[in-house]
């Protein structure tokens, strides 16, 4: 993992059960940069624990299978890129970007994703309180008023992303924000509660009723974990 | 202020006819709802659209553009994607039946086996929602094949552009069958496609290919 994709708190933190066994090493130009292996970092509830919003069978591929296929990525690719720059090979170094992009952000998004759900009985669905509740109702007048939006920004995007519920990190101010593939939230803004919109977040359970799904996720959104997220 | 109105076009086979291949689940949920989804979208932004036309408010008829692009281009590539595909056994789904492509696509990439791990290289290489295509480029005189890949629902409508054949990426199309392991279906998706279909678009015209399309006003 490269050290820039840990430097903001939020995803410190979050990526904190999946800490690399790094090992810093001196690079190129005299710089250092921490390499180590992305792992896939073990879910805080049980596969069948959101049901019935999220069923067992999904959550278990999109962990397992879809995650893990992030993970092995990024390592894959990374490897690739500490050796283009070891060479300074810039051509091969630009051309992994968008592969760095997508299996990278594939891996922080889910990362933060699985942290902010959580079944019923740990606070699944519980709504938010003090500051990020404050924020949400001067912002969108209520939750209720705010999920709809939400769920609006989730029904329109085009193809496969995220929606996210983001903190501007110039203002403070709080917005929905969609993002494509797998686009991690990064740069002026932070991430405080997010959405998977691919179709295997719930194609077995909901199929083409994708509304269906936007509406009953909200049933098992951690707010705990997104308050910790707010500054 | 009458919008076209487009309508589903009936599958040419049945929805288990691809089996075992794409299953009837996927066939039915993706013709009769995703496919659907797409018209009955792209018919209201229409309406909307001439609507604004009328009025003359410009901003509405650029603000509906992406929506249009997107439903368009998704009733476009599945119109197109349901004739390129075929019952397994049906002589149409040999590629023998396209002697005249098969010939320039041996040109391009050297033999049939390079061209399909090609073709299944840029479908597993798409990031997201997105189609893989053969298409026939028209430059001048010139007649070349290419493989391309589209991102979410872009149609191939460039100048010259002709789409012989797609395959779909969305994980609708293989995701109830498959789970996540696509490399399975773009393997198994050469026993489904129609090369009669794509000996006929790489053949005939743009406007051969695209004639499924005619709206009903
Ligand atoms: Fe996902
Ligand atoms: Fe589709």
């Amino acid at each position: 993992m490269n050290s820039t994709l840990l430097r903001s708190t939020a995803l410190r933190s979050a990526l904190r059960t999946a800490a690399p066994k790094s090992a810093a090493r001196a690079g190129i130009a005299g710089t250092t940069f921490v390499r180590g292996k992305a792992t896939l970092p073990d879910l805080p509830y049980d596969y069948g624990a959101l049901e019935p919003a999220v069923s067992g069978q999904i959550m278990e591929l999109h962990h397992s299978k879809h995650h893990q296929t992030y993970v092995t990525s990024l390592n894959n690719f990374s490897e690739q890129l500490a050796e283009a720059q070891h060479k300074e090979d810039i051509q091969s170094q630009i051309a992994l970007q968008p592969l760095i992009n997508f299996h990278g952000g594939g891996h922080i998004n889910h990362t933060l994703f699985w942290e902010n759900l959580a079944p019923t009985s740990q606070g699944g669905g519980e709504p938010p309180s003090g500051q990020l509740s404050k924020a949400i109702n001067d912002s969108y007048g209520s939750l209720d008023a705010f999920k709809e939006k939400f769920n609006t920004a989730l029904a329109g995007i085009q193809g496969s992303g995220w929606a996210w519920l983001v903190q501007d990190t110039q203002t403070g101010n709080i917005q929905i924000k969609t993002y494509a593939n797998q686009d991690p939230v990064v740069g002026q803004f932070r991430p405080i509660l997010g959405i998977d919109a691919w179709e295997h977040a719930y194609y077995l359970q909901y199929q083409n009723r994708k509304a269906e799904y936007f509406k009953a996720i909200w049933e098992v959104v951690n707010w705990k974990a997104a308050e910790k997220r707010f500054q | 202020m009458s919008a076209p109105s487009y309508t589903l076009p009936k599958l040419p086979y049945a929805y288990d006819a691809l089996e075992p291949h794409i299953s009837a689940q996927i066939m039915e949920l993706h013709h009769s709802k995703h496919h659907q989804t797409y018209i009955t979208n792209l018919n209201a932004a229409l309406k909307s659209q001439a609507e604004a036309v009328h009025t003359s408010d410009i901003t509405v008829q650029v603000s509906l553009q992406q929506g249009i692009k997107f439903n368009a281009g998704g009733h476009i590539n599945h119109s197109l994607f349901w004739q390129n595909l075929a019952p397994a056994s049906s002589s149409d789904a040999k590629s023998s039946a396209a002697p005249q492509l098969l010939k320039q696509i041996k040109a391009t990439w050297g033999d049939e086996d390079k061209f399909r791990d090609a073709f299944k290289a840029a479908l597993l290489g798409i990031q997201g929602s997105g189609w893989g295509w053969l298409i026939k480029v028209e430059t001048g005189k010139e007649e070349r094949l290419a493989i391309v890949t589209t991102k979410d629902q872009d149609p191939i409508v460039g100048k010259g552009e002709t789409p012989i054949f797609g395959v779909d990426m969305w994980e609708h199309a293989y995701y109830l069958q498959y789970l996540n392991g696509k490399a399975a279906y773009v393997e198994n998706i050469w026993n489904v496609i129609n090369w009669k279909t794509a000996e006929e678009r790489f053949l005939g015209s743009r406007a051969d290919a695209f004639k499924i399309l005619k709206a009903s006003i």
